[in-house]
């Protein structure tokens, strides 16, 4: 069966508290999950107060600046901290977002910070998305064509077909939808996911590829595209405004009606 | 901790490779639900004029008596039936994850699907055909 309740050794434990800086006027409290493979202790929630006027707008800002200076052992992903390298992604307030891009000031509350779910964590908030990443590898995410391109210029596209990559190019693989998803939560190992599938979509609608019939061939199966079952959190979630469900119908719409 | 798998992470997410089914089963479902919103309609109009409204046996049989109605009641619960078993096989490939025991579920839908389905439509026949 689908576990449903954690095992004893992943459940949660209250951590270490970090009160708030004298003198501090605009406080926040974060509780952020704290886990290290290395000293055998379950996963803790760790809380800091911090001062908001010692750190910047965003999520990503009050973890760097805990980081910095209350507790170096912090370990997160980032990198570009403007929402297109996609590393910073986590659970934060209940929802897959990029940490970069959500401003503190929308949560109301204490603000809850967890690694994305449902993934194996490597430490604290980073999350292990090895198998994401071969699932990205296995739909062959690049132009695959057998006409050679022209020798002295790139191969072209009408602007209606350069259209319709729009929506689908800006997605920046942090995985907020995937793992959103209760559908690739229960079958990881066989649903490729709605950030895996929108992907496939945006090669199999580009006009410049040629294999769009071996690309929908490979999707063709009960697992890799149909556990799909428009429970719509991957749109929901999406950071960048992205719609993989819809990415997702496409594809189910050409499946049928490439044989009827 | 030991390393339990030198398989690379490619190789766990190519697995066993496409089967080259699915869209047949997706389809399936959208056509039969499509099919039992008319099909749903008609008999719960028609089940209220003359078996709730009628209020006797006879006119309960009368209502089945006729082929429009019990066409349309056979194609219910073959089309329902249909619906409803290709539901669960979805549910228990979503929630069932121990092999040996997904497999007995999944036809032990199929199979009781099957035998109710035929007993619905051999009660329908026996009333239409008088026996």
């Amino acid at each position: 069966m689908v576990e449903l309740t954690l095992p004893p050794n992943s459940r949660v434990q209250p951590g270490v508290t970090h009160p708030a800086p004298e003198g501090a006027t605009r406080t926040k409290t974060f509780k952020i999950y704290r886990w290290s493979p290395d000293d055998g202790q379950n996963p803790r929630m760790d809380e800091y107060t911090i001062d908001l006027d010692k750190c910047g707008p965003m999520v990503l800002d009050a973890m760097i600046h805990i980081k910095n200076d209350i507790d170096s052992t912090l370990t997160f992903r980032r990198s570009c901290r403007e929402g297109i390298c996609g590393s910073c992604a986590a659970n934060i307030d209940g929802t897959n977002t990029l940490s970069c891009l959500k401003p503190i000031d929308e949560i109301k509350g204490d603000v809850k910070i967890y690694p994305l779910p449902h993934m194996k964590v490597v430490k604290d908030l980073v999350p292990d998305l090895t198998l994401a990443y071969a699932q990205l590898a296995s739909i062959k995410p690049w132009l695959q064509s057998q006409t050679p391109p022209p020798p002295d210029r790139e191969r072209l596209q009408s602007p209606e077909e350069r259209a319709k990559l729009d929506g689908l190019y800006e997605c920046i693989l942090c995985f907020c939808c995937s793992t959103s998803c209760p559908s690739y939560w229960w079958n990881t190992e066989r649903y490729l996911g709605p950030a895996v599938l929108l992907q496939a979509y945006r090669w199999i609608v580009d006009s410049r590829d040629e294999m769009t019939g071996e690309r929908l061939d490979n999707l063709e199966d009960p697992f890799r595209l149909y556990r799909c079952h428009t429970i719509m959190n991957c749109t929901r979630t999406c950071p960048k405004g992205l719609n993989p469900a819809k990415a997702i119908a496409e594809i189910k719409k050409m499946m049928v009606t490439r044989r009827v | 901790m030991a390393i339990k798998s030198f398989r690379s992470p490619l190789g766990r997410a190519r697995g066993t490779g496409s089967t080259g089914q699915g869209t047949d089963h997706w389809w399936h479902q959208r056509l039969t639900s499509l099919a039992l919103i008319p099909l749903a309609l008609y008999l719960i109009g028609t089940f209220l004029a003359y078996v709730v409204w009628g209020r006797s046996y006879a006119s309960a049989r009368a209502w089945l008596h006729s082929p429009v109605t019990a066409a349309a009641v056979i194609l219910l619960i073959g089309v329902g039936f249909h619906h409803g078993a290709a539901g669960l096989q979805v549910i228990i490939e979503d929630y069932l994850h121990c092999e040996k025991l997904k497999i007995v579920a999944l036809i032990a839908v199929k199979f009781a699907a099957g035998f109710l389905a035929l007993i619905g439509i051999l009660a329908v026949l026996k009333i239409l055909l008088g026996a």
